[in-house]
């Protein structure tokens, strides 16, 4: 069983994250000065901190690749880190959103949050062309594995460099988060916990459907080597940059085991 | 090459048995200081990174004299450009660090040999390290000629050290970077990408340090907490390269 606990996973993130926007829009105060818009805060927030632990999640799951050459965990630190880019996209237009309303520019340089943010997408965002770039899967995963440890330890360091080179020059714009009320700071925690869940629910999913294709082909395969004519269906390449993790299976036994 | 020679003539491991040589595999320091020098020697003779690198630089300040449409500059914009252009002549170097092993088989007769795998890395950001030194001797100066206002012999003892520092992480990086791209089929194109984000904390120390001491009268020596931050971003990337190169060269 390779999508086990997806349900419950699902439902879960469901429930979480309707109590979280009940909370947001029904029980999140106000802010005084902002009024409405601050409450991108519970959005723009739990993606950023979620992102950055994805990150840092798919540098754990690569060491672990390279300790241990499964390729599962490959896959999964390919998978960390694409839904973390794809939690990082958010996060920057919702800041910029909020930059917008907030302070009537898209983009600010003194918030260095979001500038070490940018700074770090645009590293992930060629771990992709990394790896499509390298054609032989095992040297392929390997690179990988070495790019996702490198830009993990790159994360807290960046945003050390760039907190250094923006605090001490402009005064921090926002508040910080330890002196939110309880009720804000309450809401905030439910938000990142739906948000967590929703990021591990989606990285659930693509595992099972990375796996669920790859049994497929490989069950296509077999029909092919036993009815030889048939037609050629697997023969067609998807363009992807996605580490395949199960190899053509022996004749007569199909690949498995849980993800 | 031939595949004859071998039954003409004697297998080394033969020849070096027969004189009585020892078989313990050589002193990493030896190793390192063997690459090093055939790295040295193999540029000296082709001349292929380090005139290239520094002709870059010089012609970067002319564009960004027309670009700016500034005689002179000083203070942040020259700590700035100083930076960005020496950035970006590093990375022609780095571009070029691998290529010769990946393509002449240097990595395979590295791979052969009984030595440490972290030499190669050593060795490689020891050669880095050399053509950003011979870049900065021509760099410099020119930088200093061209576009720079305030006169740089009373800086220059502490921008020596503010460049040192930042030399080293850029071989550290460099040399981990141009590993990890040089056998994808894009490497031109995905060594600045993956190199330039992670430069940026290099930039960020650098071009601060450096800024109090391109003014007209600048107080003492560069600030503490870039050159701390320099040092630092220096070792953890060092560590993070040691650890991470073999993994790099195991086919």
């Amino acid at each position: 069983m390779y999508g086990k606990g997806l349900r419950a996973l699902s439902i879960s993130t469901v429930v979480v994250m309707a109590l979280a926007l009940a909370l947001v829009f029904f029980y999140a105060p106000l802010e005084a000065q902002e009024g409405f818009l601050q409450k991108i805060f519970y959005v723009h927030v739990p993606l950023a901190i979620v992102a950055l632990g994805g990150f840092m999640l798919g540098g754990v799951f690569a060491i672990l690749h390279l300790r241990t050459r499964d390729a599962r965990w490959d896959m999964r630190s390919y998978v960390a880190i694409h839904m973390s880019l794809i939690f990082g996209l958010g996060a920057l237009i919702t800041g910029s959103i909020w930059a917008k309303g907030s302070w009537g520019h898209w983009w600010v340089w003194n918030e260095p949050t979001l500038v070490s943010f940018l700074i770090i997408f645009l590293l992930y965002a060629t771990y992709q062309p990394l790896r499509f770039a390298i054609e032989d899967p095992e040297r392929q995963a390997r690179y990988a594995s070495v790019f996702a440890i490198t830009a993990g330890a790159f994360v807290p360091l960046n945003y050390i460099a760039v907190n250094l080179a923006t605090a001490y020059v402009h005064p921090r714009v926002f508040s910080s988060t330890s002196n939110l009320p309880a009720s804000m700071a309450f809401t905030l925690f439910v938000s990142l916990l739906a948000m967590a869940l929703l990021y591990a629910t989606l990285c659930k999913y693509e595992l099972t459907a990375k796996h669920t294709r790859a049994q497929l082909r490989a069950a296509r395969r077999l029909l092919e080597q036993r009815s030889p004519g048939g037609a050629r269906t697997s023969q067609r390449r998807t363009r992807s940059a996605a580490p395949s993790v199960y190899p053509a299976p022996a004749p007569g036994r199909m690949a498995g085991g849980p993800l | 090459m031939s595949a004859s020679a071998p039954q003409t003539q004697p297998p080394p491991v033969a020849m070096q048995r027969a004189e009585g040589v020892s078989h313990e595999p050589p002193r990493t320091s030896t190793v390192i200081g063997a690459l090093l020098r055939k790295e040295l020697l193999v540029e000296l003779r082709t001349l292929e990174s380090v005139p290239g690198m520094s002709l870059f630089a010089v012609t970067t300040f002319v564009v960004f004299h027309f670009a700016l449409n500034r005689n002179s500059i000083d203070g942040d914009e020259a700590a700035g450009i100083l930076w960005v252009t020496l950035l970006f002549a590093a990375m022609l170097g780095i571009n070029r660090l691998f290529v010769a092993d990946a393509d002449q088989g240097g990595f395979d007769g590295f791979l052969i040999a009984p030595v440490e795998r972290s030499a190669l890395l050593l060795a490689k950001a020891g050669t880095l390290l050399a053509y950003l030194l011979v870049l900065e001797i021509v760099a410099v100066p020119a930088f200093a000629l061209l576009l720079l206002a305030p006169p740089i012999s009373q800086a220059l003892p502490a921008l020596v050290a503010v460049l040192l520092l930042g030399d080293l992480g850029v071989a550290a990086i460099g040399t981990l970077v141009a590993a990890l791209a040089v056998r994808t089929r894009a490497r031109d194109l995905l060594g600045p990408l993956l190199a330039l984000p992670l430069l940026v904390p290099i930039v960020i120390g650098a071009a601060r340090a450096s800024s109090p001491l391109l003014v007209l009268s600048h107080p003492g020596g560069p600030p503490g907490r870039w050159m701390l931050l320099l040092g630092l971003y220096d070792l953890v990337f060092g560590l993070i390269a040691y650890a991470l190169f073999e993994f790099l060269l195991e086919d």
